[in-house]
């Protein structure tokens, strides 16, 4: 549980178009990385990459090295379906399956794992993660309800449910609270420091308070122009990032002075 | 819209909203057709009612076949009924595969090309589904069938023997399912291609193979289509005259056997054979069983309903 993940040299292109370039990036487990930059820069497709989700749109493609504690996540033989398995994702929309009911949502990871567990041990799961992510005492009298009934906030802490309760090692969040009302996010905000505890978590946001709010490290991505592919310009601790940038576009962004 | 309900009522003496002419025209004869779809319904099921009391209230001895109304109907309505579920039970799944592989296996131009031959093939008139059936089908069967009498003889479905033309109740079910395969097609294509991209990247963030995606997330969603799908083709294959007609020669009995020369034809084929030899109370008898076929069609319809309104909660619609 709990692993870190290692970027070298990673290239990543939408058939020929090379939309980010060059990440060097060490993500410790058992921290928050937020990862912030101007739209289009490629923050939602850096993240992808890391479990694999960006090989899902026909001719995506990756170039470099990622690992996952020393593993690399691109070789040869490598299953993707297996590497999701172990990076969980939570989407900037709330995506429940609207055809399960909010218990078949949770146990969704867990039926493909193939793991046949008892009434009971499937019960406890449910409740443990539910409870995780802050819901359980929200849905516990309504379990066999339609997941898609719930309030979005909720909706979203049920896919955070659905995506703990296979244990992942890493925990992929774009822009998990810009759907959201400010009781909800706040909500998610503090199950995300709960979860560190447990979970290695990249998160991706456009909101700098809450990349303060949340995060040990941040990492700034920008883009030079249009057509031009996006970079990490530098990552380091939370509070360096926002105080005292070793970067002159970072200090810019960050102030609120870019373009 | 409603009338906004804070307007004085002193204000005018009317109190219906304002309304652009456009949207009376349109509301107008949106409705008006919706009324003349209900007119025609209504006609045509007293028509049918009308002229089959005759043969309702008619001695048995008057009718055709000699014996009762039900012992005339009965083996049409079960031939027709067993032909449409063996062409169901074959064509659904089939299609349901060919319509997942068009929208989730097939490289982007085979699929193209795979659907316009689908759509193509549902153009093709029934009459020459049937020909195929008869010339081809019913001879290039008889091994096929043959070895079901030997090997699976002991089901009642292939006790045979088997009939030696070929023309049996099983090739009018396999002709049935090839006739209703494109209409299942299409619809299950249809709502396949409209599952949500989220629902999809749901499944495969969470660690599932591509056909656990489809189980997941493709399947579900489309559940109603698939089901409106097929009850499109079942409406087809139970209303179906020219095909069963040149395939089947029934003989008013009722069997499970699928692959003997005995057979039940359908009520549309049976009236499309005997009625321009009826006179008197024997067109009223096809009538009563016009009405019958009305009435199963209706019933199939209700059903299907029934069953896509029954998850309408799970349905994503919400
Ligand atoms: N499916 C796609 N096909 C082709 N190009 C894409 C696709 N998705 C994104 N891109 C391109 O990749 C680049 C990076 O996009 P990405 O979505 O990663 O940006 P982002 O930083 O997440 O932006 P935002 O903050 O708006 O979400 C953009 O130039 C975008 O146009
Ligand atoms: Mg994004």
């Amino acid at each position: 549980m709990s692993k870190a993940v290692h970027a070298k040299d990673l290239n990543i292109y939408y058939g020929s178009f090379l939309a980010v370039e060059g990440v060097n990036i060490e993500i410790k487990p058992k921290t928050v990385t937020a990862l912030i930059g101007p739209s289009g820069c490629g923050k939602s497709t850096f993240l992808r990459s890391i479990n694999r989700m960006h090989e899902v749109i026909p001719g995506a493609r990756v170039e470099g090295s990622l690992t996952l504690d020393g593993k690399e996540l691109y070789g040869a033989g490598v299953d993707p379906v297996g590497v999701r398995r172990q990076i969980g994702m939570v989407f900037q929309r709330p995506n429940p399956f609207p055809t399960m009911s909010i218990y078949e949502n949770v146990i969704a990871g867990q039926k493909l794992n193939n793991k046949r567990a008892g009434k009971k041990a499937t019960d406890e799961l449910v409740e443990r993660s539910l409870r995780g992510a802050n819901l359980w005492s929200e849905v516990k009298d309504r379990l066999d309800k339609p997941g898609s009934g719930l309030s979005g906030g909720q909706q979203q802490r049920l896919c955070i449910a659905r995506a703990i309760a296979v244990q992942p090692d890493v925990l992929l969040m774009d822009e998990p609270c810009s759907a959201l009302d400010p009781i909800s996010t706040l909500a998610i905000e503090d199950l995300i420091n709960e979860l560190k505890t447990d979970y290695t978590i990249v998160i991706v946001t456009h909101n700098m308070q809450q990349a303060a709010r949340v995060s040990d490290f941040t990492g700034f991505f920008t883009i030079e122009g249009t057509g031009k592919p996006g970079h990490l310009v530098e990552m380091d601790e939370t509070k360096t990032i926002f105080s005292q940038p070793k970067q002159k576009a970072t200090e810019d962004y960050v102030s609120g002075r870019f373009g | 819209m409603s009338a906004p309900t804070t307007t004085p009522a002193t204000a005018t003496p009317s109190t219906k909203p304002v309304r652009q002419l456009g949207d009376r025209i349109f509301a107008g004869s949106a409705t008006g057709a919706g009324v003349l779809i209900l007119i025609v319904l209504a006609g045509v099921a007293v028509f049918l009612i009308a002229q089959a009391i005759p043969a309702f209230t008619a001695s048995p001895a008057e009718l055709p076949g000699g014996k009762s109304l039900t012992a005339y109907i009965g083996p049409l309505v079960f031939g027709t009924l067993l032909s449409a579920l063996i062409a169901l039970v074959i064509a659904t799944p089939l299609a349901v595969c060919v319509a997942l592989f068009i929208t989730h296996y097939a490289p982007r131009r085979l699929a193209q090309g795979l659907g316009y031959v689908v759509d193509l093939l549902a153009a093709v008139p029934s009459i020459v589904y049937g020909l195929w059936g008869v010339a081809v089908l019913a001879p290039a069967s008889l091994p096929f069938m043959t070895w079901l009498q030997d090997y699976l003889g002991w089901i009642p479905l292939f006790a045979g023997p088997v009939s030696a033309t070929g023309r049996t109740m099983l090739v009018v079910g396999v002709t049935l399912a090839v006739m209703i395969l494109p209409i299942i097609t299409a619809v299950s294509r249809e709502v396949f291609l409209q599952t949500p991209k989220l629902h999809e990247e749901a499944a495969l963030a969470l660690g599932a193979t591509r056909w656990e995606m489809i189980r997941m997330a493709v399947l579900p969603f489309g559940r109603s289509g698939i089901i409106s799908g097929a009850m499109l083709g079942l409406g087809r294959a139970l209303g179906e005259t020219m095909a069963v007609a040149i395939i089947l020669s029934g003989s008013g009995i009722i069997t499970f056997n699928l692959i003997s020369s005995s057979n039940p034809s359908s009520i549309a084929a049976n009236i499309a054979l005997q009625f321009p030899d009826s006179t008197g109370v024997a067109v009223n008898t096809l009538i009563a069983s016009g009405l019958v076929l009305f009435v199963i069609t209706l019933l199939v319809n209700s059903i299907a309903r029934w069953i896509i309104n029954r998850r309408r909660e799970f349905s994503g619609a919400n």
